[in-house]
């Protein structure tokens, strides 16, 4: 059964209006500069105070190119929430949600590292499960699969010791 | 206690009980049958074969009957590094750095399919086997591999060591 705050987000957000369920989730797809904003009420009017999750998908070769992806859930009605929002390759960049949830600060880091997405706003984007020097972003679908970045020179392995 | 009242004699008697007086050897063998019974792994664990690296090292599989039980977490105190699981790129330069520190002689068992080949990993973030970083000197197949097969891996480097010459064998030994 759709949890009750549904229909009270459907009523009540306008930026909700007539969003679908999927899986158990109600998704928002948004504007990229509404996102923020929408997000600001999820947390303060509708109790979403937990963010699980701030991920992208790559839909090369549409246009826009990526979607970003935040999952939400309510620790008082036990619903989550989809966010999403394409951005295009050229200016993939959204507003950090960090003033917001002190949870999206490692997600967006590691968005940042496998997508390339800029969070702007976050001033801590290093490289968090990739290291110094390595150049792209992995998850990218044009990434080469085999696209090794070694950090010390490689033995040849039929070399004996 | 007197000494005639002795139960066990230090000397024995050669006529009736010649065993083990003396025996004959080489150096190297001899040096090697020592070594072979005592192997110091470091543990370089990474991953999941982790869990059958803790079933080898309990008491069913007993590997202490191969001097190989003692794990040391110093690479400094330890002659066998096991690379027990999956290693990536940026994991490689702590690889060779711990291979380094260790004293010779040393020997390197890469355990399990990713630590000997990256397994089913082919991507840009996993070294296609630890080969690629440090010398193997045994290779454990497996996903993860039995705890038999590990003890397969040892007694075969038990082998290798009884069977090479050991540096520290020389004329004045």
């Amino acid at each position: 059964m759709e949890p009750a705050v549904f229909a009270d987000l459907r009523a009540r957000l306008p930026a909700a209006a007539g969003a679908g369920v999927a899986h158990g989730v109600l998704v928002l797809t948004l504007g990229r500069d509404d996102v923020v904003a929408t997000m600001r009420a999820l947390k303060d009017d509708f109790a979403f105070d937990m963010l699980l999750d701030v991920t992208a998908v790559d839909w090369l070769p549409q246009t826009p190119r990526f979607e970003v992806v935040w999952h939400l859930y309510s620790t008082t009605h036990k619903a989550r929430v989809r966010v999403k929002t394409r951005v295009d390759e050229a200016d993939a960049a959204v507003d950090t949600l960090a003033p917001l949830y002190n949870a999206a600060r490692y997600p967006e880091r590691e968005c940042h590292d496998m997508y390339g997405i800029r969070f702007r706003g976050n001033d801590d984007l290093r490289a968090l499960l990739l290291y110094e020097g390595f150049v792209g972003h992995p998850l990218r679908r044009d990434y080469p699969k085999d696209g090794e970045q070694p950090l010390i020179p490689m033995r040849d392995p039929s070399r004996p010791a | 206690m007197h000494a005639r009242n002795r139960t066990i004699p230090i000397a024995a008697s050669s006529t009736h009980n010649p065993a083990l007086e003396y025996m004959t050897t080489k150096k190297d063998e001899f040096v090697g049958w020592a070594r072979k019974f005592s192997l110091f792994p470091y543990p370089f664990v990474t991953a999941c074969c982790a869990m059958e690296f803790m079933a080898v090292s309990s008491t069913p599989y007993d590997t202490d009957r191969f001097g190989a039980a003692l794990p040391r977490f110093s690479p400094r105190q330890s002659d066998l590094l096991m690379v027990v699981g999956t290693v990536t790129h940026k994991q490689a330069p702590i690889l060779r750095k711990v291979y380094e520190q260790m004293c010779e002689p040393k020997w390197v068992m890469a355990f399990g399919a990713c630590a000997t080949s990256g397994g089913f990993y082919q991507n840009y973030a996993a070294v296609a086997g630890i080969d690629r970083i440090v010398p193997v000197d045994v290779y454990v197949p497996g996903c993860p591999p039995r705890p038999e097969t590990v003890i397969d891996a040892i007694m075969q480097l038990q082998d290798r060591i009884a069977r090479q010459p050991h540096p520290i064998v020389t004329r004045d030994f």
